[in-house]
């Protein structure tokens, strides 16, 4: 009974934060709603025994990712009100429905085939011995360890890409006028030149 | 000695190689020099190849060198080589000869053209593929020859270019002369199908063999390529209109050479019209009319040279006739006789040409007997030769020919005979106009007339006034040679017992096949009598009519006959226009709409498309990413129904 | 009882939607980004559960990699945005249309 309640209340968080995203003018506003999604599917997590995945949506997700996304909204300034009544591209919202219904008609249909499966839904937690997250980790380092260390060489890249990215270019930099000084009684120095003024 | 005989083209050959790398620097004289020098040297060849065939007897007087397999291709197998008989070495004979004297005279005649060495370029040129022409021992080596006189000629006539008519008369020639290489080229196809060779040893063996319907129609093929070259009916229009290009031009291949080859080939397959004897009365019965057809258009020109070309198509027409007759021992005399006649005479006029300025019209000639002595001398000796008055060289020939013709057709004697007043009125007409009676050209005012660069050179003072002027020595030295040979070349072949040396010489070529008179002796004498009696007629209406002091300038001149008939009309209304209208049709119709429509079409379609789909690049990522929306749809949808949902 | 795990297959499969008919409809660039974090969070739910219902680990060990990958993604295209962004305020997306043909 009570999986049903907990199913219900991380559903409709979800849902209605993905709602939230997409109808929301201000950018703010959105990200906030897609933290609410995230800790909905964070719970739904852990309602599937997956308990480290959910440790780690939060703290990665909700805790970075959407802080990241705040930053750059803060950084670039572009936290206008969209006009979400006006559609300048012809055609596009139609289509664009269109295109979602039949994307969710696909997968549904697709997905059919197994509801029916049979799968052990009955138990919550997957076989084998060790925990959720002693079974995780021996999956990670044993079979898929060489996806691991792939990813992690990703992740350099990304900082690299990153960085190059936003780095400032050389030439753009205004370089400051010389010899500002506009007292009175003083000399330009040139360089290995001394004098002496009295 | 015999061996000799690859000398006599490959001078002419290596002086037009010469000539064309280095000939500027060699400049005006020397070019013209050497290229004579050549002509000359091709001409001792001759006479040595001559000396070692006399070594022969009878039979084996007829060798063959070959130089290489030309075509080596399965079942035709063509050898490029020489076949040195009796007739051969006749026409290089004569061709050298006269050739090397018209190039003698062509330096005196053209050394004041800016074109000088060019001129002499494309006469060596031509020299050698005449050579070719006669020398070969194969139908394709005289096919090449053929064709390279035609170039030649084509070169030749259209040597003053920028003169718009000169450049349409030499494509004029081309073209026609390319209506008889089609038949040619067809003939060579029928011999080589039925007889499988292409060499004229192998053919004639084989001749016999030939069906008479095959014989018949091979002669007829190859007598459709004589009449293109050799002007007959109905292809002989280019004729008249070649006398565009220079005098020597003229002489030497619409004269003496070229229009020869068309005889030449007849004869040389006298093998195979002994077998078609059909075929030979149409032959014999082409030249009659050809001949006469062309003396009427004569009688009625006023260009000195017009008079000429008609001239020539008459007597090439009498020789036809021979051929026909199947007297070649006599169409090859006349075909001689007639090269030191008519090459003289036009010589002759080019020099009355040179000396009057580049005029040519005969009714402003007049009395030029005592300005230029040595031309008139021998244009006259010409004049008595062409016109049948013994003993000058036509008279023997021409009668030669009347004598078979009589025996074929008396109809077709009568009208050679016919011919041969009107021969005689005509040019004893262009002899008084020319060089008797009053000085015309002394109170002709300034003419617009088609003479090319008459008010340039009378205003340069090239010629220092008008008066009329005896020619260089280049000029006349040829002239009084050829007056000699056209005086003594009777001597060739008279038709008495033992004299008749040309008959006897050219016997091995035709065995059997030469006609061989069987008329009374008081027989031929009528027929002397008759000619003599007609050439008198010819010459005595001229005088009266022309002659006489106050004689007549202008007039019997009928505008059918001053327009040939109007022949060249005709041709224009029915071929001229019909392809030019076609020209055109194909020109704007299907070159302009049909096909660039078609392929602007494809471009102007591609660039529709291009046009259309360019709005799928709109440039906004979201409608990209709408794009990627609808591919993963269809993906899934795939998916979906390939898993048998 | 638990939930059988056709619920959770088509929550996701309807927040999957949501997100991308979002991408499709915003303008604000920064919006679409988190529409895209959407669609990989239905992604990661769903792979949970198949995890559970195949009793495989390779589903959890997979959404962590998705998760990973999803970060430096977000990384880099901040960047990238940051970098496009920066000098012009108020920019849409529809503003990058220089890929017009």
């Amino acid at each position: 009974m009570i999986d049903w309640v907990v199913f219900s209340v991380a559903a409709a968080a979800v849902l209605a934060g993905a709602l939230g995203v997409v109808f929301s003018t201000n950018p703010v506003h959105a990200a906030l709603m897609l933290v609410m999604t995230l800790f909905g599917v964070a719970v739904l997590f852990v309602a599937q025994a997956a308990h480290f995945l959910a440790a780690v949506q939060v703290i990665v997700y909700a805790g970075a990712i959407v802080v990241l996304f705040l930053f750059v909204i803060m950084l670039l300034g572009i936290d206008k009100a969209e006009n979400l009544r006006a559609e300048p591209l012809r055609g596009q919202r139609p289509l664009a429905f269109l295109a979602g219904l039949g994307v969710l008609t696909a997968v549904l249909m697709l997905a059919r085939g197994a509801w029916v499966s049979g799968a052990p839904s009955q138990v919550a937690t997957l076989s084998g011995p060790g925990s959720n997250v002693a079974k995780l980790a021996n999956a990670l380092f044993g079979r898929y360890l060489l996806a691991f260390e792939v990813t992690s060489v990703l992740l350099v890249i990304a900082v690299v890409g990153a960085v190059v990215l936003t780095g400032q270019e050389p030439a753009a930099e205004p370089t400051e006028p010389e010899a500002k000084s506009t007292e009175p009684g003083a000399k330009l120095t040139e360089p290995g030149a001394v004098e002496v003024t009295s | 000695m015999v061996e000799a005989v690859w000398l006599i083209p490959a001078l002419p050959l290596a002086g037009f190689l010469i000539l064309a790398i280095a000939g500027r620097r060699l400049g005006n004289p020397r070019a013209g020099w050497l290229a004579t020098a050549m002509m000359v040297g091709s001409f001792g060849a001759t006479l040595v190849v001559l000396a070692g065939l006399l070594g022969y007897e009878g039979e084996a007087r007829s060798v063959t060198q070959t130089l290489f397999t030309w075509v080596p291709s399965g079942a035709l197998q063509v050898e490029a080589g020489f076949l040195v008989d009796p007739l051969s070495v006749t026409m290089a004979m004569f061709v050298t000869g006269v050739g090397a004297l018209i190039h003698l005279y062509s330096i005196g005649y053209m050394h004041s053209d800016p074109n000088y060495t060019k001129f002499f370029v494309y006469l060596n040129l031509f020299a050698f593929s005449m050579l070719m022409l006669v020398l070969s021992s194969s139908f394709l080596g005289t096919f090449l020859g053929w064709e390279g006189v035609g170039a030649c000629s084509y070169f030749l006539i259209s040597f003053w270019f920028e003169k718009p008519t000169a450049a349409t008369a030499g494509k004029k020639a081309f073209v026609v002369n390319r209506v008889g290489d089609f038949g040619f080229m067809v003939a060579m196809f029928l011999i080589f199908a039925s007889l499988g060779s292409l060499q004229y040893v192998t053919v004639a063996a084989g001749a016999e063999t030939l069906s008479t319907v095959t014989a018949t129609a091979i002669a007829l093929l190859l007598f459709v390529g004589a009449a293109g070259k050799s002007a007959q009916l109905p292809l002989y229009v280019w004729l008249p209109d070649a006398m565009e290009g220079p005098t020597p031009v003229s002489a030497l291949i619409h004269a003496a050479t070229m229009v020869t080859a068309g005889v030449f080939l007849m004869v040389r397959i006298n093998p195979i019209l002994a077998l078609a004897p059909d075929a030979s009365m149409i032959i014999a019965v082409v030249g009659a009319l050809t001949a006469l057809f062309a003396a009427t258009i004569a009688c009625a020109q006023n260009d000195i040279k017009k008079v000429l070309a008609y001239s020539t198509i008459s007597q090439l027409g009498y020789m036809f006739l021979a051929v026909g007759s199947g007297a070649y021992a006599a169409a090859i005399f006349h075909m001689v006789t007639h090269a030191f006649f008519k090459a003289l005479m036009f010589l002759g006029a080019g020099s009355v040409i040179h000396g009057l300025h580049e005029e040519q019209d005969m009714t402003r000639m007049g009395g030029l007997r005592k300005w230029m002595p040595v031309t008139s001398g021998t244009f006259l000796v010409g004049w008595l030769a062409i016109a049948g008055v013994p003993p000058f060289s036509g008279f023997w020939s021409k009668d030669d020919i009347l004598a078979n013709a009589f025996e074929l057709s008396p109809l077709l004697w009568g009208i050679g005979l016919l011919t041969a007043l009107l021969t005689a009125y005509y040019m004893s007409r262009q002899v008084f106009l020319v060089f008797f009676g009053g000085e015309r050209w002394r109170s002709e005012p300034a003419r617009t007339s088609k003479s090319k660069a008459t008010k340039t050179k009378v205003a340069a003072g090239h010629h220092g006034g008008r008066v009329p002027h005896e020619s260089p020595w280049a000029m006349t030295f040829p002239l009084a040679f050829l007056a000699v040979l056209a005086t003594l070349g009777g001597l060739l072949n008279l038709p008495f017992p033992g004299w008749t040396v040309l008959e006897h010489w050219l016997e091995p070529v035709f065995g059997e096949n030469l006609r061989h008179l069987a008329l009374s002796s008081s027989t031929k004498l009528g027929l002397i009598a008759a000619a003599v009696a007609a050439a008198l007629a010819g010459i005595g209406v001229a005088w009266a009519t022309f002659g006489l002091r106050g004689g007549r300038v202008q007039g019997l001149t009928p505008p059918v006959l001053a327009r040939g008939w109007y022949v060249d009309d005709l041709y224009r209304n029915l071929v001229e226009r019909p392809g030019r209208a076609l020209s055109n049709f194909s020109a704007t119709v299907v070159d302009q709409k049909l096909i660039d429509g078609v392929v602007n079409g494809l471009a102007a379609s591609v660039r529709a498309g291009g046009e259309r789909l360019r709005v799928v690049q709109s440039g906004y990522v979201r409608n990209y990413a709408l794009a990627i929306a609808g591919g993963t749809v269809g993906v899934l949808v795939f998916v979906l129904v390939r898993s048998g949902v | 009882m638990s939930v059988p795990g056709a619920w959770y297959l088509a929550l996701a499969a309807v927040v999957f939607a949501i997100g991308a008919i979002g991408l499709l409809v915003r303008r604000n660039v920064l919006v679409m980004f988190m529409c895209i974090e959407l669609m990989l969070n239905a992604v990661n739910l769903t792979f949970v559960t198949y995890a559970r219902m195949l009793d495989d680990v390779g589903g959890q060990a997979l959404v962590f990699f998705v998760l990973v990958v999803a970060a430096a993604e977000v990384v880099v295209g901040l960047g990238i945005i940051v970098s496009i962004f920066r000098r012009r305020s108020g920019a849409t997306a529809d503003d990058l249309s220089m890929l017009k043909g």
